[in-house]
């Protein structure tokens, strides 16, 4: 049983025994981590679970092997409250630290960016890992941001609140001139304590809060849960509404790629595919909407199935209507590809390096654009994708144009997918009844949204109910790139860069 | 009585044609974008609406920062009195009046940027830094290209620089004329914040050269700031359309409606510039204004044999 490290192994959406967890000793574990990410595997996830039957505070990490498509499980115990981190000599799992320690107050020793992620209080009343008066509520964006220190540097901070509508964020920039020399983003506002919310479940808002984890990507997070807990039920999907999941979720790629390709065109103050990409973005969207009713897909992905079906007397009207809009789409995208003054922009802003891509985890178009072919349903496909390949889109260069382009890209593949699929719809049911989880048993689930890998973990405890369920949204990971490729750009390219990784912050403050 | 009825007249279109203008540049791109877009005068409904709003005025800030918005529409308008329309001469008139003109703007521009620095936000300084940056290369371009017309003229007066003695110069010197012509519409985008200089419709203020400068403005203070830019806008299309077509030959009845055609026809063609150019990269702008006033000095070059 025992693969890689000592660690457990599983495969996407396929339950395991928590009990065949193994439980290292911490040095190994820290080993295990370590050594996996130096080989050029991922750390998908890594979080803190008290369980009750036992003492301190298990934490898990789930290593991704993309060339097995294997996950491997272990966990360690913290009977301390302190540890030595493990981010000097594996950075991807930076965040994941400070998330632990936000969370259970444990400090690892030694984490060189030891700030709140989330400002909550410690899910531990009374430990606390900066040693915060119990019961003090945390106020969000109050902490010790970096400083340079020097003549004519000054320090610009954007943000909780935004001049256009969209979420808040604090940036701060550390300037010379207009020059950024470092990028400090402060999240948290928005956080609403949805993880917490699913513990003791499934419940009957449990399906909602996973479509609202992140209002842009409900199709991915309900997909990533809905294949968690039908791992812990057991039992298959029909061909038909594994196919409708894949074509909601391609829709809701096209929607989102769409609209971000008119956003950066609109940055750059290119009128003809910023307008254009605006109302396509709707048509995409109004398709999902054609699909199940709702714009965003909300309904429409659910445990054993799907809510709504593509009859065929609708089927050649979807078509129609996505060919219209692919056609619109390919004039919009190579107006914006043939312009120079636009290329002028794109080109060597914002370049992340395909090093730091991989030392800091980054997924999704904004790793692909680096050169690193990572995609979930190529690496670990699910679903209608083990029976479909879509090819990988990258490109090599990691500057806005890379991130943009590799949007286009996926744009075209999307299409053809949902194309080839709905000429050849499977039969079969919409949606089977879902017998109850299995206790004690651990599933890991990924998918990939449009902005990269979700990954979503299902615990469950001796009475078959959730009694951890951890959500990675794909922006835990980039926000750290951002801040990367911001590093020695001009500050007026900041909005530019932003929008061409346009992360999302509710999927991260959770 | 005929310089008043004329002197009345130029007053007149100077104070209400502005606006006009940036409602055409606004449904020119409306156009293009395949949008219905707002109505040409909506610019002077706006303005309306933003003299019946109140004022928020920060307490960190002094009488400067109230002054910013006066002195900038205050020096725009007595800008005006002194370029010539639609007819030979602006009401205003002396030799040497082109320095009073180029220093008027910048007596406004000094202004706006001292009200934005006395917010003592980082936007408003990192604006007004790029602002005065950006308008120690347009000047000299400016001043290039009236050398080129002093020379032509040998005079340096406005009225008679843009006079209609042009068009015998567009016959003789026409290389000249079409360098300045090119220079002056370079700094015309520059002084005015349009692309693909500044972007005036983004809400992105890290990007903003103009717009940071005036965030904190609100209400009557900002519709002065609006109008201000409107008519520096104007004045700036002025310049660049005497250039092009010489006046004051004809008939008053003629020259005044071919005049403000004309002004609407700069309003379309910076819609177009507009509509099909991207923003140039904020580093790239000073590249840009160094050949501005490199055209408009080789335009000097040509004619100085």
């Amino acid at each position: 049983m025992n693969g890689k490290f000592g660690f457990a192994h599983t495969r996407n959406g396929i339950a395991l025994p928590a009990r065949d967890v193994p439980e290292l000793p911490l040095p190994d574990f820290r080993h295990a981590v370590i050594e996996a990410a130096a080989n050029g595997d991922r750390v998908a996830a890594l979080f803190g679970h008290v369980n009750p039957a036992a003492s301190g505070l298990e934490v898990y990490a789930i290593i991704s092997d993309s060339l097995n498509a294997r996950l491997h499980v272990g966990k360690a115990r913290l009977e301390s409250d302190r540890y030595p981190a493990l981010t000097p000599d594996c950075p991807q799992v930076h965040l994941f630290e400070r998330e632990l320690a936000e969370q259970y107050g444990v400090r690892p020793e030694g984490h060189p960016w030891f700030k709140p992620v989330r400002f909550h209080a410690s899910y531990r009343p009374g430990q606390d890992a900066w040693s915060r008066p119990e019961g003090s509520a945390p106020v969000v964006g109050v902490t010790d941001f970096y400083r340079v220190e020097g003549e004519q540097i000054h320090e610009v901070a954007v943000g909780p609140v935004h001049a256009g509508i969209i979420e808040p964020g604090h940036f701060r920039f550390q300037c010379h001139g207009e020059q950024v020399y470092h990028l400090e983003i402060s999240l948290g506002y928005q956080h609403r304590g949805a993880e917490r919310s699913l513990a003791g479940g499934p419940h009957r808002r449990t399906i909602h809060t996973l479509e609202t984890v992140a209002g842009d990507t409900s199709v991915g997070h309900t997909t990533a849960y809905c294949l968690a807990v039908e791992a812990l039920a057991g039992g298959h999907l029909s061909a038909r509404a594994e196919v409708l999941r894949g074509v909601a979720l391609e829709l809701e790629r096209l929607a989102n790629h769409t609209g971000d390709l008119g956003a950066l065109a609109g940055d750059v103050a290119f009128l003809p595919t910023a307008a254009y990409c605006g109302r396509l973005r709707g048509d995409f969207l109004n398709l999902t909407a054609f699909l199940c009713g709702s714009r965003f897909g909300r309904g429409l992905v659910r445990p054993g199935g799907v809510g709504f079906d593509l009859e065929e007397g609708r089927q050649a009207q979807f078509l129609e209507r996505l060919e219209a809009a692919e056609r619109d789409v390919t004039v919009a995208a190579e107006l914006l590809w043939d312009s120079a003054s636009v290329q002028a922009r794109f080109e060597g802003t914002g370049t992340v390096s395909p090093k730091d891509c991989l030392e800091l985890g980054l997924v999704g178009p904004a790793a692909r654009a680096c050169g690193v072919e990572c995609d979930v349903r190529q690496d670990f496909p699910w679903g209608v994708f083990r029976f479909v390949q879509i090819p990988v889109s990258s490109w090599d260069t990691g500057d806005v144009f890379s991130r943009a382009y590799v949007r286009w890209l996926e744009i075209q593949r999307s299409v053809e997918f949902i194309r080839a699929q709905l000429q050849s719809l499977p039969g079969g049911s919409l949606r089977r009844a879902l017998g109850p989880l299995r206790a004690g048993h651990l599933a890991v689930s990924l998918v990939e949204g449009w902005r990269g890998e979700i990954c979503h973990v299902a615990l469950t405890d001796e009475q078959g109910r959730i009694a951890r369920y951890k959500i990675v949204d794909p922006s835990f990971h980039n926000w750290s790139g951002l801040a990367m490729a911001l590093r020695n750009q001009q500050i007026s390219d900041f909005p530019l860069c932003n929008k061409s990784f346009n992360l999302s912050y509710c999927g991260f403050d959770l | 009585m005929e310089a008043f009825v004329i002197g009345a007249l130029h007053m007149l279109t100077a104070i209400v044609f502005p606006p006009l203008m940036l409602g055409v540049i606004g449904k020119t791109k409306a156009v293009f974008a395949g949008r219905v877009g707002p109505p040409v005068m909506q610019p002077y409904r706006d303005l309306i609406k933003l003299c019946r709003k109140g004022s928020v005025i920060s307490e960190t800030t002094t009488w400067v920062f109230q002054a910013g918005p006066v002195v900038g529409l205050a020096t725009v308008l007595t800008a005006l009195l002194l370029i010539p329309l639609g007819s030979s001469f602006a009401p205003v008139s002396f030799t040497g009046d082109l320095i009073l003109l180029a220093y008027l703007l910048g007596l406004g521009r000094f202004f706006t940027a001292v009200a934005a620095l006395d917010t003592g936000s980082a936007f408003e300084g990192m604006g007004a830094a790029r602002e005065v940056t950006f308008a120690c290369l347009a000047e000299p371009a400016l001043f290039l290209g009236l050398l080129v017309l002093a020379k032509l003229s040998g005079s340096l007066q406005l009225g008679v620089m843009l006079g209609d003695s042009l068009t015998t110069h567009w016959a003789t010197a026409g290389a000249s004329l079409a360098l300045v012509l090119l220079s002056w519409f370079i700094v015309l985008l520059v002084e005015n914040c349009r692309v693909p200089f500044d972007d005036p419709n983004t809400h992105l203020e890290l990007t903003m050269i103009h717009e940071v400068m005036v965030l904190d403005h609100s209400g009557p203070a900002f519709a002065m700031i609006l109008y201000g830019a409107s008519l520096k806008l104007f004045a700036f299309s002025a310049l660049v359309l005497r250039l092009m077509l010489p006046m004051g030959g004809g008939p008053a009845w003629l020259d005044w409606p071919i005049f403000l055609g004309g002004l609407l026809l700069v309003a379309v063609v910076i819609g177009v510039v507009e509509s099909t150019m991207a923003r140039l990269k904020l580093t790239h702008v000073p590249t840009l204004l160094v050949a501005a006033c490199l055209l408009s000095a080789f335009g000097l070059v040509l004619i100085a044999r």
